[in-house]
């Protein structure tokens, strides 16, 4: 065990430091969930690949520099401490793109991996129906095979992004007898294709994060599979498995949010103080970023080595979820009668960005498998409970 | 950057599991409580034969040569076991005190201790009563800044019995007139540094304690039947296990990174210390709290063996600093300006 940053990383450091310096719009970018937003977004994901720091941890011929998981770790970290823009193409470049690189076929990689890489395509996921949610094995839209297409009818929902995106990935029952988990089929479709059409939802902030995608005969190659037709509940595992879930929720992203909420507490020291429940929460919001970075970067250094990853990892989505949830919780109780004030109000001096931060916090414990569904693979498949 | 334990380190730890789940039965501590001292020389014995009273004495005293960050798995497994002799003190703090002391009093007594002929305990006053006194063959002993090197004729003890039957807990007063080995200044870094590493002792201890708690939990509930169905296979009961694994998951990589900023000196040990000592004891209290329900009344028995561990948990988290100290050293490392905190600060 060695605790320091190797001269290399140091370099590596300085490096992406350097460049966010240079190259982070100095005004926030309007949320990625307007229409203008989405787009500097974009634009944004265009930047950064010409740097190749889109997914530092890809090779280098799609853009990448074949970084250890350790490097993204510390890439990750200088990308928060800089303060730029949200990634709009994470269900891309987190999920779908580890996915391809293990299931795609050559084509379908050169095909799609460097466009997902400059951003020139955005990706949605479309998991989520209207009767299948914790329950994703009770997918119910179909693709019905003919000849070199299939014809894909049914409804997702849920799909985060997909308002503005370009394709999306999802399930659909290609064998119309099958039962739960058989008979699904992982499949890529363009989001301009004939009989897609996307409606968006407004979330609790009234911006559309998320959209419902109906499927009216939409016929889409065969060529658009990802791995075998039948296998997909496999193929959606791995795009659903540990890398996948490091990968999404860094922990300098919470780290940023605790050292943030330290600062609240600073300059509303006189007032939280007559709750000293507020400031034990802080300490706990600062401890257990702090833990959640040291647990990480032990997983990477695990992985890096050659290591694999267990059921273990299960326990991650529920810290950092609740841990996010708890400190932005902390946030409002903070801000008190300043809490609920949207941040252009004339009396919100000071609330910052918590508002946002806290109604997005809401939806960690329900997104990417449910707190309750992570706590049942625990039980099951890491603790052995019976099922 | 390397956050793994070495090949050799695991396989001690393995060595030392398993023989200390060979050994320590639960039968074997329940009859230790019925002894006068509670402790038994012929285990003392047989920890030293495999090594373990000498992993951190030196290799020129006879022992092993190795650091906090060697120990810490070791102390787990001691944890694991609920074992009642004073391993951990000795080797984790006792030792590494006495090689910091250095001189004929390490000379003397090191090679003892490595060949378990001697207990070395230190009792650093932090907490008002000191633990396995009675078996001090030499106590080292901390009050009012002053270090003392105390052999049995040297102080009285009295004893404060404790809900662990396996603890004995004493309070020490030296005899008038004996001088201590170092005062002071001297005397200062030197309890401060072994006030940390009995912490640590504490929280890797309880990670073990946990570990076992949450195992003896997992496998009660898969054979205790109710409703015709293991309870183990209830939502409910699965989330209240859940709950530990995840707590117990985020308290270890905070006890191992105490463990290498102690050995390494790393300034900011102290806080590392702290966050380890506060995450695991919580963990552990959790464990207890969690297996405890899942028993049902089984588990509030004498006889059903959950207690033991149950009750070293809720002992160890007042101990070697109880949560109020060691939350008030971090938040004065946090909460006051400067600090280093957010992404990027924590190495
Ligand atoms: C912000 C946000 C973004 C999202 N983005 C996407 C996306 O991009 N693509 C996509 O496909 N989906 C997306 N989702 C949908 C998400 O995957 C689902 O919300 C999630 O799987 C839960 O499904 P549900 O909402 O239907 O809730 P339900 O399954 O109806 O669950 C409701 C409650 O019941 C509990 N519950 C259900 N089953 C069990 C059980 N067996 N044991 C214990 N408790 C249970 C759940 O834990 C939850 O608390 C998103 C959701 C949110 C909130």
């Amino acid at each position: 065990m060695q605790l320091d940053y190797t001269e290399e990383q140091q370099a590596f450091r300085a490096e992406a430091r350097q460049w966010l310096a240079a190259h982070v719009p100095a005004e926030p970018l309007p949320s990625y969930d307007t229409e203008e937003g989405f787009q500097r977004h974009r634009e944004w994901e265009a930047v950064l690949h010409r740097g190749r720091w889109t997914m530092v941890t890809w090779p280098g011929d799609l853009g990448g520099r074949g970084s250890s998981l350790v490097e993204w770790l510390i890439f990750e970290e200088e990308y928060y401490r800089a303060g730029a823009p949200k990634r709009v193409n994470m269900n891309g470049i987190c999920l779908l793109g580890p996915t391809l690189m293990e299931y795609g076929s050559e084509a379908q990689k050169a095909r799609i991996l460097p466009k997902m890489a400059s951003g020139e395509e955005i990706w949605a996921q479309a998991w989520s129906e209207p009767n299948a949610g914790s329950d994703m094995a009770a997918i119910r839209s179909r693709a019905a095979r003919q000849g070199d297409t299939y014809v894909i009818n049914g409804q997702k929902i849920w799909s985060t992004r997909a308002v503005w995106a370009d394709w999306c990935f999802g399930m659909f029952r290609t064998d119309p007898d099958s039962q739960r988990h058989h008979g699904l089929t992982f499949i890529l479709v363009p989001l301009d294709t004939p009989g897609v059409t996307v409606r968006p939802i407004p979330q609790l902030d009234g911006l559309p994060g998320f959209a419902e995608i109906f499927f009216d005969d939409v016929e889409v190659p065969v060529a658009n599979r990802l791995g075998e037709e039948g296998a997909g509940w496999r193929v959606a595992m791995a795009t659903a498995g540990f890398e996948r879930g490091l990968m999404l929720r860094a922990p300098a992203r919470f780290q940023e949010t605790a050292r943030r909420l330290v600062e609240l507490y600073r300059e509303n020291r006189a007032s939280a103080d007559r709750d000293p429940a507020i400031r034990d929460a802080v300490l706990r919001a600062y401890l257990d970023a702090e833990a959640y970075c040291l647990a990480t970067y032990q997983t990477a250094c695990r992985l890096d080595q050659g290591g694999k990853i267990g059921p273990e990892s299960s326990t991650n989505k529920i810290f950092w979820s609740e841990l996010d949830q708890a400190m932005c919780g902390t946030a409002m109780r903070i801000l008190g009668a300043r809490a609920e004030l949207l941040p252009h109000a004339p009396a919100a001096a000071g609330v910052g960005t918590w508002l946002d931060d806290f109604l997005f916090a809401q939806s960690g414990p329900i997104y990417a498998g449910s707190n309750e569904i992570q706590r049942n693979i625990i039980a099951e498949r890491m603790l052995g409970m019976p099922r | 950057m390397d956050f793994t334990f070495t090949d050799e380190q695991c396989l001690f730890r393995d060595a030392a599991r398993d023989f200390l789940r060979g050994e320590i039965k639960t039968q074997r501590i329940r009859e230790s409580w019925n002894t006068d001292s509670g402790r038994d020389t012929a285990l003392w014995r047989q920890l030293a034969e495999i090594g373990l009273t000498g992993v951190t004495v030196p290799e020129a005293h006879g022992g092993l040569g190795l650091d906090e960050l060697d120990f810490v798995q070791l102390a787990q497994e001691c944890g694991y076991v609920a074992l009642p002799e004073p391993l951990v003190n000795c080797a984790l703090v006792a030792v590494p005190l006495l090689v910091a002391v250095g001189d004929e009093l390490a000379a003397h007594w090191l090679p003892k201790v490595a060949a378990g002929e001697a207990r070395v305990i230190a009792g650093l006053a932090q907490d008002p009563l000191v633990e396995d006194a009675h078996v001090a063959d030499l106590l080292l002993y901390g009050e009012g800044g002053n270090l003392y090197a105390l052999q049995p004729d040297e102080y009285a003890l009295v004893r404060s019995e404790s809900v662990d039957p396996s603890r004995r807990l004493f309070r020490v007063t030296p005899n008038p007139g004996v001088a201590a080995v170092l005062d002071g200044a001297q005397a200062e870094p030197l309890l401060a540094a072994g006030f940390e590493r009995g912490a640590l002792g504490c929280a890797a201890q309880a990670l073990g304690l946990a570990q076992r708690m949450l195992d003896m939990s997992v496998e009660y509930t898969a054979q205790r039947e109710q409703f015709g169905r293991p309870i183990g296979s209830f939502q409910a009961v699965k989330h209240h296990l859940a709950d530990v694994a995840v707590a117990l998951e985020y308290a270890r990589a905070p006890v191992y990174r105490a463990a290498c900023s102690l050995a390494r000196g790393d300034p900011r040990a102290p806080l590392h210390v702290a966050h380890a000592k506060l995450a695991a004891c919580d963990a552990a209290s959790l464990a207890a709290t969690k297996s405890i329900q899942v028993h049902g009344a089984m588990g509030y028995t004498w006889e059903v063996d959950l207690h033991i561990f149950m009750k070293k948990a809720w002992a160890l988290a007042g101990s070697w600093g109880d949560a109020a100290s060691h939350k008030a050293r971090i938040a004065e490392a946090v909460l006051d300006d400067g600090a280093p905190l957010g992404a990027g600060a924590t190495f």
